[in-house]
C-alpha cells in the first residue's frame, strides 16, 4: 500500500521526519536546582545558572540521565554508556547563555524502533535515529507591550529529550500515530507527561516531497508544533505547497517555517531567516557523561509493561482482538483503568464496556480518563449487576449515563430508580397473556413460520414492563406460549 | 588561510558584534596574520591522535534531583538594563 | 606596635604571627593597606577600592580572634582580581560590557578566603576578560608596573592579565591577591613585578563565580610576596566544589608544610625546547643560575624533551578563543551590564557588543567564532585539541622520570606600555613558557630570581605533575632561598600624605 499524493503531473510521495521535544519529568532542571513546575510567576524558577550570569556553571541532574536511559530502553534503542554535551551557539532573547547545552555527535541514546498501528489495521515500524538530552530555552512573550518582547526564563534549563525519528513516515496519519505512540511510551515510562498544551511535548516537523523512487527532496522544517492536529494540518499544507511549487517548475528552499493555527498554513520564520552555523563544540564546563551497564540494567529491571507487550498479552491471555487490545493499551491510564475493570470479571465484557459506552460518555463530556467522573470500580460494579441478572445490558447503558451525571454507584441508581429487572415469571406471564390475547393476527403470523415476529413480541413485553423484564426469560416464556 | 572582508563580516554577524565597513579590511588582515601563524600546527601529524577537550580525568558527577534553587526573581532581574514586572524586556521580536 | 609604613612591608606569614600574638590588630594592618592603596592611584591597579568593607571585615576579624577563632588568613587584607564575582561589589572583568554589574553572589574562591578570615581591600584591574599579557586591554585603562628601568621613567606594563593583582602586591598595598591564569596570566605578571604567582592544577580551585574566559584552561591562584605566603593563600583558596563539575574531588594538602627547604634527590627536568631563538641572554643566564642553585641544593638535573612545546601557543590561540567566543555570548545586553539600543534585537546585540568589547576581546571572539564555524572546525579546533593531547602526553612522559621542571617564566622582563600593542603575535609570545602548563592542566609557579640588566625583576618557573603542588612549592622555596631576591621597587607613586 502506498500513500502517494496525486498531483497535476503525477504521483508524489511525502516524506516526514519528526524531532519530538519531550520534557523530562524531574523536580529540578537539567543543570540547576531550580524547579520545573508549570505556570509559576515570571523568573521565579530561575537559578543564577539558568539566567546565564557570569561565572555560573552547570552540574547535571541524575534524574535526567536516568529518565533518558529509561526512555531509550522504552524506544527499543541502543543506550550509549559514553556521551558528550556540546554547546549549540546562537543568539536569541530567551537563550541566556548564548548557547544551548545539547548533545550533538555523541548522544546518550542511539537508534531505536517505534511500532505504530494505523487505522486500516496495519502496523509500521518507524525508526528512531537518536535521543539526546538538552536544555530548554526561556519563553518570549510578544503581546505584553507594543514595542517590547518580554522574556521569562522559568523554562530555561528544563531538561528535554529530543527524540529524532528517521524520515520514515509517509503520511500525516503515520506522523500522528508515531507521536501518539511515542507519547504513550513516555507516559508508560513516567519520563514525560506528554502534555502538549503546556508545552511539555512539541515537535519539529520535517516535510519534503519526491517522485516515488527518487532521492529525498529538500525539506522544510516546521518548528515547535504543539498539537497532533496542528502537526497533521501543517503536513497537509506543506505537502500541497511543495507539490505546487515543484509542479510549477520551482524549487523548495531548505528553511524553517512556522505553523499558524489560525489559518492552518505555514510561513517562513522571520527570526530564523539566515543560514545557521551553530558552531557545536564539547562544553568545557562539563565532562563526558559516563555510566555502567549495571546502571542501565538497574533501570531496565524497573521498566513497566509497555504498550506493545501489553497488547500482545491482552490478545494471548485475555482473548481480545488486536483492535480492542490496541485501543485499550494506547494510553497508560486507559490500560490501567481497563485492567482494574477486568480484574475478576469477564475480560471481553470489560473491554466492550470500557471502549464502548464508557468512552462514548467520556468523549461527550470531553474528559480524559484521568478525570473521569466514573471510576474503574464503579464501572466494574455496573458490569457485575449485568452479570448477576440484576439489570439488563440495555438498562445498564441508561444507568451508566446517570452515573456520569451524578457520580453515584450503579447499585444505588438501580435501587433508587427501581430498575431491577423482573425475573418473576408469574408477573411476566401475565403481561404475555394480555399481549397474546390482544394480537391474534401477530400470533398467527408467528405460528405460520415468521420466526422474526418473536422480536416484536419481546419489544411489546419490554415496553409493558418498562424494560425491566429479564429479556432471556421473556424470550423463553414467549416461545412456550406461542407454540401452536 | 587568509580571510577576506566578506568572511569577517559573516563571522562578525555570527558573533553579533557590529563592525563598521571601514574596519573590515584591517580586521581581515589582522585575523589572517593570526590564522597564518596558527597554521604551523599543520606540521604536526595528528592522524592517530584523539582530540582532548579536557585535562580533567574524573567522571562527570551527578547532582541529586532536588529543588534547592530559584525563588529569587529580584536577584535574577536585579542587573537587567530593562527589567519590567519581573521580566527582561528586549526590542520586540517578530517570529 | 610596628610603625605605620612598616606594616605594608610585612608578609602574610609574619603578619599572621604578629596577629596571633596580639601584637597587631587586623584593623591596624588593614588601615595601613587601605592608606597605601589610596596613595597608589597612579598605578591604576584597582578598579574598585572597598575601604569601608575592608575596615568592617577587619573589625569583624579582630572580634572573632578575640573570641578565640582564627582562620588561616585571619585578618589578612587581600586584593581580588575583578574577574571574581563579589556580592554587591562591582565586578567588571575589566570590560565596559559589565558596566554596573554587581553580582548577587560570591565566587567560591573568595567565599573560601572570607571563610578563612581574610579581608577584602577591593577589586584589581586586569586585561579585559583576562585576555592580554600587558594589562593594556582593560576598559579601565592600563596598569603601571611599580618597577621602572634604571634611569628611565617610562611606564612599564606589569604583565597580564592579573597585572593589577601583581601590582597591588609588588606595590605593597595588598598582602596577597587573587589572580587567574588561562595562559600565563598569574605567572607572567608575577615575573614582571618581582612577586610569586602560582597557577595550581586545573580543578584545584573552583571556577564557580569566576567570570569565564576559556573554561578548560582557566584556573585561579594567588599572587604574593613570597613562596610561603603563596602556599598559605592557595591552601585557603583551593578545595572541592560540587558547584563546579570540573572541580577536583581531592583533599587539599598543607602546602605550607611542603616547604621543607630540602630538594635533595629530587629530579629536576630542564626542557631543551624552552631555549628560544633570540631569547635575551639575561634570561638564559638566569635559567642557568637556577639550575645551579637546585643542583647545589642536592637536586639531580636532567635534560628532558617536550617535543611539542613549539605548538602550544598556536594550539592555545585556537582553543582559548573558541571557548571564549562561546563563553562571552552571554554578554548581550539583556540580563546585566551594558546595553546599547538598536532598532531590533539583532541590532541591539551588535551595538552592545561592539561598544562593550575592546579590540583584543573582539579579535579573539572573531577568531574563536571562525575556528568553530562550519567548514573550519576540523582544520582548526579539532586539530588544536589533538595537538593539546600531544602536549599533555609530553608532560606525562617526562614526569615518568622527573619530579619537577625548571624553566624561565617569561621570555623577557617587563616592557614599556605601547611596545607590543600593535602586534598581537608578538604580544602572544609572552606566554610561550606558561601556556603549555595550561593546556596540560599542570601546576606552575613563578618565583622572582634576579634582575635584568636594566634592573627589572625576572622570574623562574617551576612546573610539577598534576596535584603535586607540594613538590612545586618545595622546589620554589629552595629557589627563592638561593636567589635571595630582596629588591623592591622605589615607591615613586606614593603621594605625600
Ligand atoms: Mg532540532
Ligand atoms: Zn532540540
Amino acid at each position: 500500500m502506498n500513500n502517494y499524493v496525486e498531483g497535476a503531473t503525477g504521483p508524489w510521495e511525502v516524506v516526514i521526519g519528526l524531532e519530538v521535544h519531550a520534557q523530562v519529568i524531574s523536580q529540578s532542571k537539567l543543570f540547576s536546582g531550580a524547579a520545573t513546575a508549570f505556570g509559576a510567576e515570571a523568573n521565579s524558577q530561575v537559578s543564577l545558572v539558568d539566567a546565564g550570569l557570569p561565572g555560573m556553571l552547570p552540574v547535571i541532574n541524575e534524574m535526567a540521565v536516568e529518565q533518558a536511559v529509561r526512555s531509550g530502553l522504552g524506544l527499543n534503542a541502543k543506550i550509549n554508556n559514553y556521551s558528550v554535551f556540546d554547546r549549540k551557539n546562537y543568539f536569541y532573547a530567551d537563550l541566556p547563555q548564548g548557547y544551548q547545552i545539547s548533545q550533538y555527535l555523541q548522544p546518550i541514546v542511539g537508534e531505536g524502533i517505534v511500532s505504530v498501528d494505523l487505522a486500516d489495521g496495519s502496523s509500521r515500524d518507524i525508526g528512531v535515529e537518536r535521543l539526546h538530552l538538552e536544555q530548554d530555552a526561556g519563553k518570549s512573550i510578544h503581546d505584553r507591550h507594543p514595542t517590547k518582547t518580554y522574556v521569562d526564563l522559568n523554562r530555561s534549563g528544563v531538561a528535554l529529550m529530543e527524540i529524532v525519528s528517521k524520515p520514515d513516515m509517509r503520511s500525516a496519519e503515520e506522523a500522528g500515530a508515531y507521536v501518539r505512540k511515542v507519547r504513550a511510551i513516555l507516559r508508560y515510562l513516567g519520563t514525560c507527561d506528554g502534555n502538549m498544551e503546556e508545552g511539555s511535548m512539541r515537535a519539529d516537523v520535517n516535510v519534503s516531497v519526491r517522485r516515488p523512487g527518487d532521492d529525498l527532496g529538500t525539506r522544510a522544517e516546521i518548528k515547535n508544533v504543539n498539537s497532533i492536529r496542528f502537526m497533521q494540518q501543517a503536513i497537509a499544507y506543506e505537502t500541497t505547497r511543495q507539490i505546487d511549487i515543484l509542479e510549477e517548475g520551482g524549487s523548495i528552499d531548505q528553511e524553517t517555517r512556522l505553523f499558524d493555527a489560525q489559518t492552518g498554513t505555514t510561513r517562513p520564520m522571520r527570526s530564523k531567516e539566515e543560514a545557521h552555523d551553530y558552531r557545536y563544540f564539547p562544553d568545557p564546563d562539563l565532562l563526558p557523561l559516563e555510566f555502567s551497564h549495571e546502571f542501565v540494567d538497574r533501570i531496565r529491571a524497573t521498566l513497566p509493561e509497555l504498550p506493545d507487550t501489553k497488547k500482545q498479552r491482552y490478545m494471548d491471555e485475555l482473548g481480545l482482538s488486536a483492535h480492542d487490545a490496541g485501543v485499550l493499551v494506547s494510553e497508560r491510564d486507559t490500560a490501567a483503568f481497563y485492567e482494574q475493570v477486568a480484574t475478576g470479571r469477564d475480560a471481553k465484557v470489560a473491554a466492550n464496556w470500557v471502549q464502548g459506552e464508557f468512552f462514548a460518555q467520556l468523549s461527550k463530556l470531553e474528559r480524559d480518563i484521568a478525570d473521569s467522573p466514573v471510576s474503574a470500580g464503579q464501572l466494574g460494579g455496573l458490569i457485575d449487576l449485568i452479570a448477576d441478572n440484576t439489570i439488563s445490558g440495555k438498562i445498564a447503558k441508561d444507568v451508566l449515563e446517570i452515573m456520569f451525571e451524578s457520580g453515584q454507584d450503579a447499585a444505588a441508581i438501580v435501587e433508587e430508580k427501581g430498575l431491577k429487572q423482573v425475573s418473576d415469571s408469574g408477573a411476566i406471564e401475565g403481561e404475555i397473556d394480555t399481549i397474546i390475547a390482544a394480537n391474534p393476527d401477530k400470533v398467527a403470523e408467528f405460528q405460520s413460520g415468521k420466526e422474526k415476529m418473536i422480536g416484536w413480541f419481546v419489544g411489546q413485553v419490554m415496553q409493558a414492563t418498562k424494560g425491566k423484564a429479564n429479556p432471556q426469560l421473556v424470550n423463553q416464556l414467549l416461545r412456550d406460549k406461542l407454540k401452536p | 588561510m587568509s580571510v577576506d572582508k566578506a568572511t569577517v563580516a559573516r563571522i562578525a554577524h555570527l558573533a553579533r558584534i557590529g563592525v563598521n565597513e571601514d574596519e573590515l579590511e584591517p580586521l581581515a588582515a589582522e585575523l589572517s596574520g593570526i590564522l597564518n601563524w596558527i597554521e604551523q600546527l599543520n606540521e604536526v601529524d595528528t592522524d592517530a591522535v584523539p582530540p582532548m577537550a579536557s585535562v580533567h580525568d574524573e567522571a562527570l558527577r551527578w547532582r541529586a534531583d532536588v529543588i534547592n534553587d530559584g525563588g529569587k526573581q529580584a536577584d535574577i532581574v536585579a542587573n537587567a538594563p530593562d527589567g519590567r514586572d519581573g521580566f527582561f524586556a528586549v526590542p520586540k521580536v517578530i517570529e | 606596635m610596628p610603625e605605620h609604613t612598616a606594616l605594608t612591608e610585612l608578609g602574610i606569614a609574619e603578619a599572621r604571627d604578629l596577629l596571633a600574638k596580639g601584637d597587631l590588630s587586623s584593623r591596624e594592618l588593614t588601615q595601613s593597606h587601605v592608606d597605601a592603596m589610596a596613595e597608589a592611584g597612579a598605578l591604576n591597579a584597582m578598579v574598585t577600592e572597598t575601604p569601608e568593607i575592608a575596615l568592617a571585615m577587619a573589625e569583624a576579624s579582630d572580634n572573632r580572634r578575640g573570641k578565640g577563632g582564627a582562620g588561616a588568613l585571619e585578618g589578612i587584607p587581600l586584593a581580588i582580581k575583578d574577574l571574581f564575582c563579589t556580592t554587591d561589589v562591582l565586578t567588571t572583568a575589566g570590560s565596559h560590557i559589565l558596566d554596573g554589574f554587581t553580582p548577587p553572589y560570591e565566587s567560591t574562591v573568595t567565599a573560601n578566603l572570607w571563610q578563612a578570615g581574610a579581608v577584602m581591600l577591593g577589586k584589581t584591574n586586569m586585561d579585559e576578560f583576562a585576555m592580554g599579557s600587558s594589562n593594556e586591554t582593560s576598559y579601565h585603562g592600563p596598569v603601571q608596573n611599580p618597577w621602572r628601568r634604571q634611569g628611565d621613567n617610562r611606564a612599564l606594563v606589569p604583565g597580564g592579565s592579573s597585572g593589577g593583582s601583581a601590582t597591588a602586591v609588588a606595590g605593597r598595598f595588598a598582602m596577597g591577591a587573587t589572580a587567574t591564569d588561562t595562559g600565563g596570566s598569574i605567572r607572567q605578571p608575577a615575573a614582571f613585578t618581582g612577586t610569586v604567582g602560582c597557577k595550581p592544577t586545573y580543578g584545584r580551585c573552583s571556577r564557580w563565580g569566576v567570570v569565564a574566559f576559556a573554561s578548560s584552561l582557566d584556573q585561579a591562584g594567588p599572587i604574593t610576596r613570597d613562596v610561603r605566603d603563596n602556599a598559605i593563600m592557595l591552601g585557603a583558596m583551593a578545595g572541592y566544589d560540587a558547584k563546579d563539575s570540573t572541580s577536583a574531588n581531592q583533599a587539599v594538602p598543607d602546602f605550607e608544610a611542603a616547604l621543607t627547604g630540602d630538594v635533595r634527590g629530587l629530579k629536576i627536568g630542564v626542557p631543551k625546547e624552552y631555549v628560544l631563538d633570540g631569547m635575551p641572554g639575561e634570561i638564559e643566564i638566569l635559567w642557568q643560575q637556577g639550575i645551579g642553585w637546585l643542583r647545589e641544593a642536592g637536586a639531580e638535573i636532567i635534560d628532558i624533551s617536550l617535543p611539542h612545546t613549539k605548538y602550544a601557543l598556536p594550539a592555545y590561540y585556537i582553543v582559548a578563543p573558541a571557548e571564549a567566543s562561546s563563553n562571552l555570548a552571554r554578554y548581550d545586553g539583556v540580563r546585566f551590564g551594558l546595553r546599547e539600543d538598536g532598532g531590533d534585537l539583532t541590532e541591539m546585540y551588535k551595538n552592545t557588543r561592539a561598544a562593550g568589547f575592546g579590540a583584543e576581546v573582539r579579535r579573539r571572539v572573531l577568531i574563536g567564532t571562525y575556528v568553530l564555524s562550519a567548514g573550519y572546525y576540523d582544520a582548526y579546533y579539532l586539530k588544536a585539541q589533538k595537538v593539546r593531547r600531544l602536549i599533555a602526553q609530553d608532560f606525562r612522559d617526562v614526569y615518568q622520570t622527573v619530579d619537577a621542571i625548571l624553566t624561565p617564566s617569561a621570555p623577557s622582563a617587563a616592557f614599556a606600555q605601547g611596545d607590543k600593542s600593535d602586534d598581537p603575535i608578538a604580544m602572544y609570545l609572552n606566554d610561550v613558557f606558561t601556556v603549555p602548563a595550561n593546556l596540560a592542566g599542570l601546576p606552575g609557579i613563578s618565583v622572582p630570581a634576579g634582575l635584568s640588566d636594566e634592573g627589572l625583576p625576572l622570574g623562574l618557573q617551576v612546573l610539577a605533575p598534576a596535584f603535586d603542588e607540594e613538590t612545586m612549592f618545595r622546589v620554589a622555596g629552595v629557589l627563592e632561598a638561593a636567589a635571595a631576591f630582596n629588591a623592591a621597587p622605589e615607591q615613586w607613586w606614593r603621594t605625600a600624605p
